[in-house]
């Protein structure tokens, strides 16, 4: 995280375990800013070192409150409504960054054609922090369990990034670099997604969490499969809170393909995603108990979407 | 605007409980503080402070949320209900006298936002299953009763309506 590195008073209300100071929950202050364009952000970022961009804040004010980050500035995205966009657009569908996680539930183009992002969604925190908590918050935090990664990038999900040099798209799995960390330049924020028009035809997010609320995954498997017939033609299998970023499962990917669909290909599939994954150990599960997860998980993810389509 | 002390204070409109006030905050007000602190509004509670608790749910524009995670600045302009705009003219809410009849309160510490949560559901969804009443009631945090009258209080409520 880059909090580390920056100011002392941050430092000084940290208390406890690995810095996490629960005595004092006292959020200090910032300068606010509230622009009315993108550009104006990217702008405003630019000129603003350390300031952070905020949408939701379930998790930078959180962050701040612990004494992890203390940014100097905060840049809000609320005046920016074209973020907030769920629109068609040739190819696909662009979904805004500061659309909210209950916004994606209820979307009627969401539950239509992409039904497994918005059930993934539902698998996260509880009902407050769905309707405040975004989408452009779930992927720039780059928190390793995060849930709308994996399934994002099982659909083949791109990111869209606005800079100082104007925008960019790359697909979403290069965005995250490392826990905490993400490909975004200073300067630049994530404005959105696309995820094409789908030849897939499955697809779903399973998470394993300690409890069914407000609960990070222990393990997240997203799983899209292009069908023909019983045999499995295409697969991508993704894999949340056993790496650093969310990883393809390519060696799962290639067990699969061409072959057949039964229990015991998905079950295959499992083994071959455990031993390629690469899990810590730390309070929610060790890292044996996680590469489990991963194997049960994948094999019930690909069955899941096999036999019921994009759910 | 700036203070002597060089600190920024914004201007912010909220309506609260059908009022509205135009309050001078500083940019790490949050929204809890904004409610008990220069409102009175101390039926809104502070928990955990990190958004797991819900003892300080209020409905922001109607949908519930944890005040403690809403910056006053990010409110601006919006309308916030609290329990205490919750009864009408000296009237409880049906929900309110569903929690008192199926004896829903012990130490009364995560009603407010139980309430809240409550209603939010019941306006978006008047007849709710009993899973759909637990899961909406998730992110209130009670560490007394153990959720059972609470949930059937909730779903009492429900069948009077």
């Amino acid at each position: 995280m880059a909090s580390g590195r920056r100011g002392s008073p941050a430092r000084r209300r940290r208390v406890g375990v690995k810095g996490r100071g629960f005595l004092f929950l006292y959020l200090p202050d910032f300068a606010y800013h509230v622009p009315g364009t993108p550009e104006e952000v990217v702008a405003l970022l630019a000129r603003s070192p350390g300031a952070r961009v905020i949408a939701g804040g379930t998790d930078l004010l959180v962050k701040m409150k612990q004494g992890l980050v203390a940014p100097p500035a905060l840049v809000s995205l609320k005046r920016l409504d074209g973020l907030k966009r769920i629109a068609p657009e040739p190819g696909g569908l662009f979904i805004g960054a500061r659309v909210t996680l209950n916004e994606l539930i209820n979307s009627d183009l969401i539950r239509g054609k992409y039904a497994s992002i918005a059930g993934a969604a539902a698998q996260m925190a509880n009902n407050q922090v769905r309707h405040t908590g975004t989408l452009g918050g779930n992927l720039a935090n780059a928190v390793p369990s995060a849930d709308l990664p994996p399934i994002l990038i099982a659909l083949g999900a791109r990111a869209v990034v606005l800079g100082p040099d104007g925008e960019r798209r790359f697909p979403l799995e290069e965005l995250f670099t490392g826990p905490g960390r993400t490909r975004l330049a200073e300067g630049e924020i994530l404005t959105g997604v696309t995820v094409p028009e789908q030849e897939t035809t499955g697809s779903t997010y399973l998470k394993f969490g300690l409890r069914r609320s407000g609960a990070l995954a222990v393990v997240g498997v997203a799983v899209a499969v292009t069908m023909e017939g019983p045999v499995v033609r295409q697969a991508r299998i993704v894999l949340g809170a056993v790496a650093p970023v969310p990883m393809r499962a390519r060696a799962a990917e290639e067990t699969v393909r061409g072959r057949e669909f039964d229990r015991s290909l998905a079950e295959e599939a499992g083994v071959a995603a455990a031993a390629e994954s690469r899990p810590i150990s730390d309070i929610r599960g060790s890292a044996e108990y996680r590469r489990d997860l991963v194997r049960v998980f994948t094999r019930r993810a690909l069955e899941r979407a096999v036999r019921d389509g994009h759910v | 605007m700036e203070d002597r002390q060089g600190r920024s204070r914004h201007l912010v409109t909220l309506v609260v409980n059908g009022d509205e006030y135009t309050l001078a905050v500083k940019a790490n007000t949050l929204l809890v503080n904004v409610l008990r602190d220069m409102l009175d509004l101390t039926g809104t509670k502070r928990g955990c402070e990190l958004g797991d608790c819900g003892s300080c749910t209020v409905l922001l524009d109607g949908r519930p949320v944890n005040s403690c995670l809403v910056l006053a600045v990010e409110a601006d302009g919006h309308e916030v209900t609290t329990i205490e705009g919750v009864a009408q003219n000296d009237r409880l809410d049906r929900i309110q006298e569903a929690f008192i009849e199926n004896a829903a309160i012990q130490c009364g510490y995560c009603t407010p936002g139980m309430i809240l949560s409550a209603k939010a559901l019941l306006t978006r969804n008047p007849h709710p299953t009993e899973a759909e009443v637990r899961q909406a009631i998730a992110g209130n945090l009670c560490r007394c009763t153990g959720y059972v009258n609470i949930v059937k209080a909730v779903l009492a409520a429900a069948e009077n309506s």
